[in-house]
């Protein structure tokens, strides 16, 4: 190999040895992963509280007067963004990604350490630069998660003076934060493999992260173009996205620009956006379905090749969201018809998880219970979502509440649950201690039974017509009274929903500090994060010598084999048969370890 | 790449054939050093970016109500009396596109080892890159001080001036950076910082080179000529 380097290291790295290197300026993809988590989460708590402020106004109008309609629009803003991309990118990708891949494709660390530290550094300063936006006279700013201008820059939207420009500038330190992570992500997948970890031996998470990964890299350049065009109009007065336009009475010197133009360019970003969330969830919950079932998980090659596909399609759907721009209705057609077969692919995806599940040795463990739930949460955001991927359907429904129901079910509560999945299948990896199966249990049944008192009824309002965005909607003739009724209930099992998450971080924190460590592999696991000597890794993760590998991640409940499962870096000499089979066993035992 | 596959030049394959070799080994897919693939991959990314950048200028020469200035003229120059349009962007454009060839040479004897050679041709790459930033620089303040802005200009569509600031401004940008990573390179090259490990960062900060010119043909031909 010439081209030896920390992660194809023979030797052991040696490990920080004073607090500052090992846990504030560190190299380790373990600890940034660590970094990356915790920030992501701690900003999501901030939207958690966001969520909930609009929840009170929604259900419980003219009640809490600091509550303007300003502050409302603010807060539909911040949330949707901080959750989309602050959180939900930054802790499937930034977190999980950091961790699980060096440990999945037994590197020692991923292949530049130090842009990896700065990916994070550069992370924790675009959601400071987000967050300042709070403390800005006026605000931060109220246009909306997509800001469509000219709306998002023309007085009368708040946070029209700082808080857009800081809106702007946090998302273009962000992209950057991820073009520094992102190739480190990819280029390791690519080069710094294990023996005998082929990429089709590699675990769903980490075609879902490299897949996710891949869509970020071409699909954040078009916010970050729209990003710098749309500081320029703000700024200093170019006319990109702003036509000529009369604002407050007084005739702007804006002139000539395309505001359509913003929005083909955000959802050129913002539907792969969607994918860049979702790929990730595909694949970790296809892992903890696997090894929960004591199963191989159900067509792996269609498993990988759905991803790749739907990670391509994704950039051919964007202007589904764009049905009542005014844009060219022939347009329509065709984007309704790729959205129509993005579905196929997904749909595979659903049949093999349930195929797994299928005859499968099923455990109901926490991580279980909440992969189960995604099927159900991804399942019905999923249909709905073909409803509004036609034109026909889509133009009454726009700018509905059955537009928010859709869109939390599919890319809000289904990731978050396959997050909260990830983090009690892998908190014994990270952390050698179990959480708390009660809690956990708790935590699980009062999550997805809200996300269903919450959302569904939502469903409902929008086929009312009761529109999306706003503070209050007054007396309207064709919204029935009983629909305030709807919004309360839908306000309380949010509270309670978000109140429920105090009990997965009392979980975690009790368990941190109370609970016993557990042993190495607890859920028996076959991929290679779980083989690694010490549990949790120490810095450079497998000791003296990289491990190699002898098969796929999926050799669970394999015939004639003593234990109900073979870690990857198994060889076939090595596993232990039971002694009355071992002639019939040939048949089974090279299953896995095709190329 | 796996123990014991035949390497392509000994053993030649078909190509479907090898391609599957190389996705299906296991350690690497691609025969080469982690930071070049890093820069194949960061230029695909900026690839998307300047694209974007393009796509919108398009979008907005459409979109826009006023005349389009007519660029041959907007860009010409009085020499000896002469009106020649478009000359600047003319001795730029060979300005760069000759920096590319001084970067493949200063890669080429960067593989033989020629340290003396590479420098030299590294630093002639960079005084190029700088030449041409410094002509942009010249044509920037020719258009200001006829009155162009971002925000307008005399000629016609204010989206001109906008488009022309914003890309020919990102692409200066990216030869600046280049001019930098050449000289920082070059200076290493010289130290001796890569007789062990080899000359690759030569050929990784050519690769950032050729892109930032094949770039500038793009918007050459969609900015300047159309």
């Amino acid at each position: 190999m010439p081209h030896v380097a920390i992660a194809d290291q023979t030797s052991e790295l040696h490990d920080p040895r004073s607090f500052i290197t090992k846990y504030i300026w560190s190299q380790d993809h373990k600890v940034i992963a660590i970094q990356y988590a915790l920030t992501a989460i701690g900003v999501g708590l901030i939207a958690l509280v966001l969520s909930a402020m609009m929840r009170l106004q929604l259900g419980f109008p003219d009640t809490f007067d600091f509550i303007t309609p300003n502050a409302y629009l603010q807060f539909v803003t911040m949330h949707g963004m901080i959750m989309v991309v602050y959180l939900l990118t930054a802790l499937l990708l930034g977190g999980f990604g950091n961790y699980l891949i060096p440990l999945m494709i037994g590197a020692r660390d991923m292949v530049f350490p130090y842009l990896n530290m700065l990916s994070y550094w550069t992370y924790l300063l675009s959601v400071l630069i987000l967050l300042a936006s709070f403390f800005v006279p006026g605000g931060p700013t109220g246009a909306g998660w997509t800001l469509y201008p000219p709306q998002a820059i023309l007085p009368g939207t708040p946070g029209v003076d700082a808080g857009i420009v800081l809106m702007l500038v946090s998302l273009a330190v962000f992209i950057i934060a991820f073009t520094m992570g992102g190739l480190n992500y990819v280029t390791t997948v690519l080069q710094a493999r294990t023996h005998g970890m082929t990429l089709m031996r590699m675990p769903l998470s980490l075609w879902g992260i490299f897949t996710a990964t891949v869509l970020g890299l071409l699909a954040f350049p078009a916010l970050l173009v729209s990003a710098i065009m749309m500081a320029l109009d703000k700024l200093i007065g170019t006319s990109f996205f702003m036509p000529a336009i009369v604002s407050l009475g007084e005739q702007l010197d804006y002139t000539g620009g395309s505001p359509i133009l913003f929005q083909h360019l955000f959802w050129f970003f913002g539907h792969p956006e969607v994918y860049i969330v979702a790929l990730p969830a595909f694949g970790m919950v296809s892992d903890v379905l696997a090894v929960h079932a004591r199963k191989n998980i159900f067509g792996y090659r269609m498993m990988v090749w759905a991803i790749v596909i739907i990670g391509f399609l994704s950039f051919i759907v964007w202007a589904h969201h764009m049905y009542v721009s005014g844009m060219n209705p022939v347009f329509g057609y065709f984007f309704a018809t790729t959205t129509l077969i993005i579905a196929v692919p997904t749909a595979i995806k659903v049949y093999n998880w349930v195929l797994t599940l299928w005859r499968g040795n099923i455990h109901l463990t926490v991580p279980m219970l909440f992969a189960i739930g995604f099927i159900f949460t991804f399942t019905h955001g999923g249909l709905t979502g073909l409803f509004l991927g036609n034109v026909v359907v889509d133009l009454p429904l726009s700018d509905t509440y059955f537009v928010v129901a859709h869109f939390h079910m599919v890319m809000g509560v289904s990731p978050i649950m396959v997050l909260f999945a990830a983090i009690y299948h892998w908190f014994p990896l990270v952390t050698g201690k179990r959480l708390h199966d009660g809690l956990g249990k708790l935590h699980f049944w009062i999550t997805f039974l809200g996300t269903y008192a919450i959302y569904l009824p939502m469903h409902y309002l929008g086929f009312l017509g009761v529109p999306r965005r706003y503070f209050a909607l007054g007396s309207t003739d064709f919204i029935p009274e009983s629909a305030q009724t709807l919004n309360a209930s839908i306000t309380v099992s949010a509270i309670v929903v978000g109140l429920a998450q105090l009990i997965f971080i009392f979980n975690l924190i009790w368990t941190l500090r109370k609970a016993k460590p557990c042993s190495p592999n607890p859920w028996g696991a076959a991929s290679l994060e779980w083989q690694t000597p010490n549990v949790p890794p120490r810095h450079g993760n497998w000791g003296q010598k990289l491990p190699t590998v002898y098969r796929w991640a999926y050799d669970y409940s394999v015939p004639g084999i003593t234990s109900d499962f073979i870690p990857q870096n198994i060889s076939e000499d090595a596993v232990i048969r039971d002694a009355e089979t071992s002639g019939d066993v040939d048949d089974h035992s090279d299953k896995g370890s095709h190329t | 790449m796996a123990i014991g596959k035949p390497s392509h030049s000994s053993n030649p394959q078909p190509a479907m054939h090898s391609l599957v070799a190389d996705w299906s080994a296991d350690k690497q897919t691609f025969d080469v050093p982690w930071g070049k693939l890093m820069m194949w991959i960061f230029l695909l990314s900026d690839t998307f970016i300047f694209s974007i950048f393009l796509t919108g200028y398009m979008n907005v020469r459409m979109s826009t109500t006023d005349t389009w200035p007519n660029p041959s003229e907007v860009f010409a120059l009085e020499i000896a009396g002469t009106h020649l349009p478009l000359i600047l962007i003319a001795i730029m454009t060979f300005v760069l596109i000759t920096s590319s060839g001084t970067m493949a040479m200063a890669v080429n004897f960067g593989y033989q080892g020629n340290k003396k050679r590479t420098v030299q041709f590294m630093l002639a790459t960079a005084l190029l890159g700088a030449a041409f930033v410094g002509m942009q620089a010249f044509e920037w303040t020719k258009l200001i001080s006829e009155g162009v802005r971002p925000w307008g200009n005399p000629m016609g569509a204010a989206q001109f001036g906008s488009s022309f600031f914003m890309i020919t401004g990102f692409h200066g940008l990216h030869v600046s950076i280049g001019v930098l990573y050449l000289a920082i390179v070059a200076i290493k090259v010289a130290r001796g910082d890569y007789e062990r490990s080899g000359y690759q960062i030569v050929e990784i900060t050519g690769l950032y080179w050729h892109f930032v010119d094949l770039v500038w043909v793009f918007i050459f031909a969609l900015f300047y000529l159309w």
